[in-house]
């Protein structure tokens, strides 16, 4: 049945292109929705100095615990008074709402993305050591399960009273609870990948086992790592503002959405303000992260791609 | 049985595939009757409609495939027209199905005997001691020992055969007219699949059910059909009875796939034996032994005491049912896993202890062929890298490793111009003889192929098989080859060692094992081979 002819026709036939994972992505609605609703956030962010804001620590007693749009005299530092509607009211200590929740986004973004990028990183690297290398595999997963068990608001709370409050402490404090989880998805991709024939087929052609792996092994766990390090980042923003609302996280010198329902926490039943708006858009944060995580699920996930 | 009405009339039946796949129809415009009391074989290689056929039929269709046009007679009935309602009650009482993998077409969390029990609950009056009686009796039809025991068992606690058995018994409890399998006997061993075979023929020749087989394998064919009927690309190619079509047939195409399907008795190959011993093992052993915290260690004997030696320009093929240690013996001589015990000599370097730095040099000598196309490369890379890449770690410059890829893809007739070509871009059958390609990339003294043409099309495999010979007799290649196909080994092999758990009972020269076995347990494997008595003749396509 052989014929010596080059079988080239079934080969241009089938000739799709692989679909890069970022054009699949972008195709999906709920990425899309979610992504826009981050992107404005992130520029509130970087542009919260010009976007109508005074100083958010500025302190003003005579303008203390003001009703949304009510307009004060601003006193500024060279004496001059200027006229200025308060969007959001103000706080018992006579500070701008408005300009507090906006530079609020600055700390919970840096939170999200700075969680999330040291927990995948961390988590990776123990997560391939671990299904890669079985011996140690039994120790570090006994140390993961050991982290797992502690609550990641207790040990807040302790790293806290040892060193002090701070941005790093609370990254520290949100990072090391996620770590297993992490570890615990590479683990097992890195443990299903390994079985894979092609890995085997590598081995065979005396493949290095740190190119098997950077180059067999690591790309399968981008998608599955791209989905979970989203629903980190937004774990990590609602626990940055328990932890400031609890007074442990971020001191209170710099406003976060946490710290600011915190200190409108005694007022709220006459002056609900102080925690509607921060809450607002902490709300409207984790929503948009969870449905483009949900969203990049569902077009990265091998078991979805089907569909696609 | 011909001038009885027939249970099952397919006419001019069309289903159309989904917008966007590779055509318009699944099937297309093909009809058949299934008579009373016979077995009509749908046969064709992957891709053919079979199955989209048995699942109109049973109702069981995906919602991206619809009926266009015909229609299907049951009874008289016209099933496509009927509501899910009636289909339901159609099911099990009038027509039954039995899959493939029987594991998973039974539920694992509920007994055996409570599956069968809630056919006969939701279709019949009866109270719960006669439905227990009723299953009591279906099972021990069906042939399963204890039936008493096997009510109350889970499926994870019978074998494969059993659970089939089971599957058949809750198929026939209601005695259907019409019985549809589904390549009822793919995942089976040879010699469970011959059991349940005729048990099926039995089965519906004492009841005068109509089946509807489908398989891919022509050696079942052979063994069980009435008539056959040909299916190529959702066409009806030729339909008529068995001896008719296999010894007879009129189209192209039915007579390519019969003259592929290779033949059980071994060619005499006139291999010389003075070449120089590539491999040898002795006494190679592998032993599992889970490490359990809180209970004895389990210990599993994949392989025990394996002997073994090829020579250059030789095929020694190791057959054997699953779980015979075969695969085992030719991941340890790759060494993908450590042998536990014995020896492994290529050439004459011991590798089953070697470390894996002092082994890597080694590495290049011995190159394996896996059995799934579609997961033996690397999806995100490029054939071309896929090919280059052992050469390249033995540090050869990437232009002569491409150049070299270039002259094997013509070697394994692939177009040269297709290596920046991805994996999923070919065909099952393609991605094999890349494989080849690949391991040949290596130039090494022994080619590994486990099952390397199990998961292809009987045509599709003859072509690999005769490329693979083809190229071991050019490079005076020695080749180790796996495979539970009897009739592949028959072929391919020059010295065949049969395995069974874990041990090699049977090792000698192919003629001498097909002709004359001596072992017990070869015997009753060549017994069970499916269409054994069958001369599949080579016809010259016209």
């Amino acid at each position: 049945m052989i014929e010596d002819v080059v079988d080239s026709a079934a080969i241009a036939s089938a000739s799709t292109k692989r679909r890069s994972l970022w054009a699949l992505a972008i195709r999906n609605s709920s990425v899309i929705v979610g992504g826009v609703i981050l992107l404005i956030m992130l520029a509130i962010a970087i542009l919260a100095p010009v976007l109508g804001t005074v100083d958010p620590t500025r302190i003003d007693p005579a303008a203390r615990n003001k009703k949304p749009g009510t307009e004060i005299t601003f006193r500024l530092d060279d004496g001059t008074t200027v006229k200025r509607v308060v969007l959001m009211g103000t706080d018992s200590l006579g500070r701008d709402v408005y300009s507090r929740v906006i530079y609020g986004t600055r700390v919970s973004l840096a939170i999200g993305v700075a969680v999330s990028t040291i927990a995948v990183a961390i988590g990776l690297v123990i997560g391939l050591i671990s299904g890669y290398i079985r011996w140690l595999d039994g120790i570090i997963m006994r140390i993961m399960d050991g982290l797992m068990a502690i609550p990641g608001i207790l040990l807040a709370i302790a790293l806290v009273s040892i060193w002090r409050a701070g941005l790093i402490t609370v990254i520290f404090a949100i990072v090391v609870p996620d770590v297993p989880r992490v570890v615990r998805l590479v683990r097992s991709v890195v443990l299903s990948v390994r079985e894979e024939p092609y890995v085997e087929g590598a081995i065979s052609v005396g493949t290095p086992t740190w190119t098997l792996m950077f180059r067999h092994i690591l790309p399968n766990t981008v998608a599955p790592l791209i989905v979970q390090g989203t629903f980190i980042a937004a774990a990590a923003i609602l626990v940055e503002a328990i932890l400031s609302f609890l007074g442990i996280g971020i001191p209170p010198e710099i406003p976060t959405w946490g710290n600011i329902m915190a200190e409108g926490r005694t007022l709220f039943r006459v002056f609900p303000h102080n925690i509607l708006y921060p809450g607002i858009f902490l709300a409207f944060t984790v929503l948009a992260i969870n449905i483009m995580g949900d969203g990049l699920r569902d077009t990265l996930d091998p078991k979805m791609s089907k569909k696609v | 049985m011909a001038d009885k009405k027939p249970v099952l009339e397919v006419r001019n039946l069309s289903v159309a595939l989904p917008t966007g796949a590779d055509r318009i129809h699944a099937v297309e415009k093909v009809s058949f009757t299934v008579n009373p009391g016979e077995i009509v074989c749908l046969v064709g290689e992957s891709g053919s409609g079979k199955s989209v056929i048995a699942f109109t039929v049973m109702g069981l269709l995906a919602k991206a495939l619809k009926p266009t046009s015909g229609e299907i007679l049951l009874e008289g009935e016209n099933v496509l027209a009927a509501d899910e309602t009636r289909l339901r009650e159609l099911r099990c009482t009038r027509m039954s199905m039995i899959f493939q993998e029987p594991m998973t077409a039974l539920n694992p969390v509920m007994t055996c005997g409570l599956q069968i029990d809630e056919v006969l609950e939701t279709h019949t009056k009866l109270d719960a001691a006669e439905r227990k009686a009723k299953i009591i009796a279906i099972l021990s039809r069906v042939k399963l020992p204890e039936p008493e025991r096997v009510y109350a068992s889970y499926p994870h606690q019978l074998s494969g055969g059993q659970r089939q058995r089971i599957m058949i018994a809750m198929a026939l409890v209601l005695d259907p007219v019409l019985l549809i399998a589904d390549e009822p006997t793919t995942a089976l061993d040879v010699t469970t699949q011959a059991e349940i075979l005729k048990l099926i023929a039995e089965l519906q020749e004492g009841q005068g059910t109509g089946v509807l087989f489908i398989t891919h394998d022509f050696g079942v064919v052979a063994e069980i059909a009435h008539r056959v009927a040909v299916l190529r690309w959702g066409e009806l190619v030729e339909m008529g009875p068995t001896e008719q079509i296999l010894a007879r047939p009129q189209q192209p195409y039915t007579k390519m796939l019969i003259s592929s399907v290779p033949s059980i008795h071994p060619v005499h190959r006139g291999v010389r034996k003075d070449g120089i011993t590539v491999l040898r093992t002795e006494k190679l052993g592998k032993t599992y032994s889970g490490n359990a915290f809180f209970q004895k260690a389990r210990v599993v004997k994949a392989a025990v005491d394996v002997d073994l030696d090829i020579r250059r320009g030789e095929t020694l093929g190791i057959v054997g049912e699953s779980g015979s240690g075969k695969s085992t013996v030719a991941r340890c001589i790759a060494r993908l896993i450590d042998p536990t015990e014995g020896k492994v000599f290529l050439g004459d370097t011991e590798i089953a202890t070697m470390t894996a730095g002092k082994l890597r040099p080694h590495r290049r000598r011995v190159q394996i062929v896996f059995q799934d196309p579609y997961r033996s490369m690397n999806p995100r890379i490029t054939i071309g890298e896929s090919i280059i890449e052992g050469p390249m770690n033995f540090g050869l410059k990437r232009e002569e490793a491409l150049a070299r890829a270039r002259k094997l893809m013509e070697t394994v007739r692939l177009d040269p111009n297709s290596l920046d070509r991805y994996p999923h871009q070919f065909s099952g059958g393609q991605r094999q003889r890349i494989c080849i390609a690949r391991a040949l990339a290596m130039e090494p003294e022994l080619l590994i192929a486990d099952e390397a043409v199990s998961a292809l099309d009987v045509s599709v495999q003859k072509q690999v098989l005769e490329l693979l010979d083809e190229i071991r007799q050019r490079l005076n290649l020695a080749v180790l080859f796996i495979t539970h196909d009897l009739r592949v080994a028959a072929q391919i092999c020059d010295y065949v060692a049969v395995m069974s758990k874990g041990r090699v009972v049977e090792y000698g020269s192919a003629e001498q094992v097909f002709g004359a076995p001596r072992d017990d347990y070869t015997k009753a494997l060549f017994a069970a081979a499916p269409g054994r008595h069958w001369e599949f003749g080579k016809f010259a396509a016209a």
